[in-house]
């Protein structure tokens, strides 16, 4: 394949994967009568009206504002909870090792539909119904055996010589870890985060089950779009627009990490 | 790699085992529970041993659900497999596009399920839609709403918008860890670039491929958000794939025992195909 022909399927598939931003991008600037009586590619009366309205509208803060919170929570939650745990997979074999890991890949399997009830019932019982706290928790279902996995194929490429000299010139455990392991796989850990990030940012079904008004998620406040006179096509495109924005951020501070972080690890 | 024996190391896995067994072990065994009793309210709950089991098996809404959602991870397979790995291998290896590219190629995966729905929504509108007025005016007659074959076809190109990208991310991320010197021998020996694919990509990128295949199997099969706000399982029952007919059952009609208990057999279904792929992973581990 000619170096060219590359970069132009590649340019073609990346074309593909932004038109239909591009249109949701540009609903936002339309109108609701444009949107829904015309075909435009881009605003015949260009209008920033629904924009406007969500930022001076504080009833919309606290949407991004809870999704934000359990977001970090999680990412927080399933880093410290799997970066030793990566370690001990990297580096020691122990009793079920391999059970162990393959149950907490099962995790990811469970179909959420049925298992929507148990969790209310379940976050509920504890007193944690409508916390930050119970989505983060919950999303941990299936972003820390991802975490596990990611950071173990980091971790791996790290050779045990390292961690022999350590210990040999008298490091304690956390010690080591801590200041000479971690930065070693700094860019393992920036994918990790971004993937926890991902997927307890796009996951709707269980943090709406678990939540009403004091943690609802953004993409589930964006459904309030829907009123008398039908959906406002408008507003809901300028809501969707604005959760693009967190991910775009993170993605563009992780950028270098996920470039380099692939060129280290097996991922 | 030789690993040492050491159970202590048990202690550095415990957080990770309290903190998922937390959220994962009682809902499982509320399921379980569900699919062996009659409940009729809080108080009054039959057992009815394997009677849901059967009475699912049965259930030909269920039958067609679970052969479109078959059918539909098996396409979402064929298709995006084999085009992460193309993709993966046009991306620049260096370069300031490497950043470029991997933030475009990122986006549809950071857009919340619902929205990704909403989104193609209108985006395929045959009236207003770029991609639905498109498709019409080179003269074919799309009409998602209304066709079944083109609401399934609309449902797949979603998917595949949505998820090619973790598939071309894993795959990139396999070819980068391939050392130069491989592809150096391979110049002097005077391989092909099918040859150097063959025999040097290729292998290398078993293992972040059989990751790719586990992700994207188990979140096709679970899919729900983006097709109920798209199709909403339509036109008829074309689109109603097993999470939705599930969703159905449990909250719609409140047959929570029948519910249940095709979600058991639908997760030892998943449960089975992944633990073949495993065991792959770790026979292939201990070869290489």
């Amino acid at each position: 394949m000619g170096s060219n022909r590359r970069y132009i399927f590649l340019g073609l598939w990346l074309v593909f994967l932004m038109l239909p931003i591009y249109w949701l991008l540009m609903m936002s600037l339309k109108t609701n009568q444009e949107i829904l009586s015309t075909f435009s590619l881009w605003p015949q009366n260009l209008t920033v009206d629904n924009y406007v309205k969500i930022f001076t509208d504080a009833t919309w803060y606290p949407g991004y504002i809870n999704s934000t919170l359990y977001v970090v929570l999680n990412v927080v939650i399933s880093l410290t909870v799997a970066l030793p745990a990566a370690y001990a997979f990297s580096r020691y074999k122990f009793l079920g090792d391999k059970h162990l890991f393959f149950w907490l890949l099962t995790n990811i399997m469970a179909p959420p539909a049925v298992f929507l009830l148990p969790f209310f019932e379940l976050y509920n019982s504890v007193g944690l119904y409508d916390t930050h706290i119970a989505v983060a928790l919950a999303h941990t279902l299936f972003t820390v055996p991802l975490a596990v996995w990611i950071l173990e194929g980091f971790m791996s490429g790290v050779p045990k010589e390292i961690d022999e000299t350590a210990y040999l010139d008298g490091y304690s455990w956390p010690r080591f870890f801590l200041t000479i392991f971690l930065p070693l796989i700094r860019s393992g850990v920036g994918v990790t985060a971004f993937f926890c990030f991902m997927f307890s940012w796009v996951e709707l079904l269980i943090a709406r089950t678990i939540t009403s008004t004091e943690a609802k998620p953004i993409a589930v406040t964006m459904t309030r779009t829907v009123g008398a006179s039908g959906l406002d096509w408008g507003l809901l495109a300028t809501a969707g627009v604005l959760t693009l924005v967190p991910g775009a951020l993170v993605i563009w501070f992780v950028r270098k990490h996920i470039a380099r972080g692939f060129a280290l690890g097996r991922v | 790699m030789d690993k040492r024996e050491y159970q202590w190391a048990w202690l550095m896995v415990l957080p990770v085992v309290l903190v998922v067994a937390f959220s994962a072990i009682m809902p499982l065994m509320t399921v379980v529970n569900y699919s062996l009793q009659d409940i009729f309210g809080p108080d009054s709950r039959f057992f009815v041993g394997t009677e849901w089991f059967k009475e699912v098996l049965r259930d030909p809404a269920l039958h067609g659900a679970l052969f479109r959602q078959i059918i539909f991870s098996g396409a979402v397979l064929l298709i995006q497999i084999p085009l992460g790995i193309a993709l993966a291998l046009c991306l620049p290896k260096k370069g300031p596009w490497v950043s470029v590219s991997l933030v475009l190629l990122a986006l549809p995966l950071l857009v919340p399920w619902n929205v990704v729905g909403t989104i193609w929504q209108v985006f395929a509108r045959p009236d207003v839609g770029l991609a639905g007025v498109f498709l019409n005016s080179i003269g074919l007659d799309y009409n998602y709403t209304g066709d079944a074959i083109d609401a399934w076809v609309t449902v797949l190109i979603m998917d595949v918008w949505h998820w090619t990208s973790l598939v071309i991310l894993l795959c990139y991320a396999g070819l980068q860890a391939i050392p130069d010197a491989f592809y150096q021998a391979a110049r002097i020996d005077g391989a092909s670039r099918w040859a150097v694919f063959r025999y040097i990509e290729l292998p290398k990128l078993k293992g972040v491929l059989l990751i790719a295949i586990l992700l994207r199997f188990i979140f096709s099969f679970r899919i729900y958000a983006e097709p109920f706000v798209l199709t909403g399982g339509g036109p008829g029952n074309a689109t109603t794939f097993l999470s939705q007919r599930l969703t159905t059952m449990a909250v719609g009609q409140f047959d929570l025992g029948p519910a249940a208990a095709f979600s058991l057999i639908y997760f030892l279904i998943i449960l089975l195909f992944s633990y073949v792929f495993y065991l792959t992973i770790l026979n292939m581990d201990r070869e290489g």
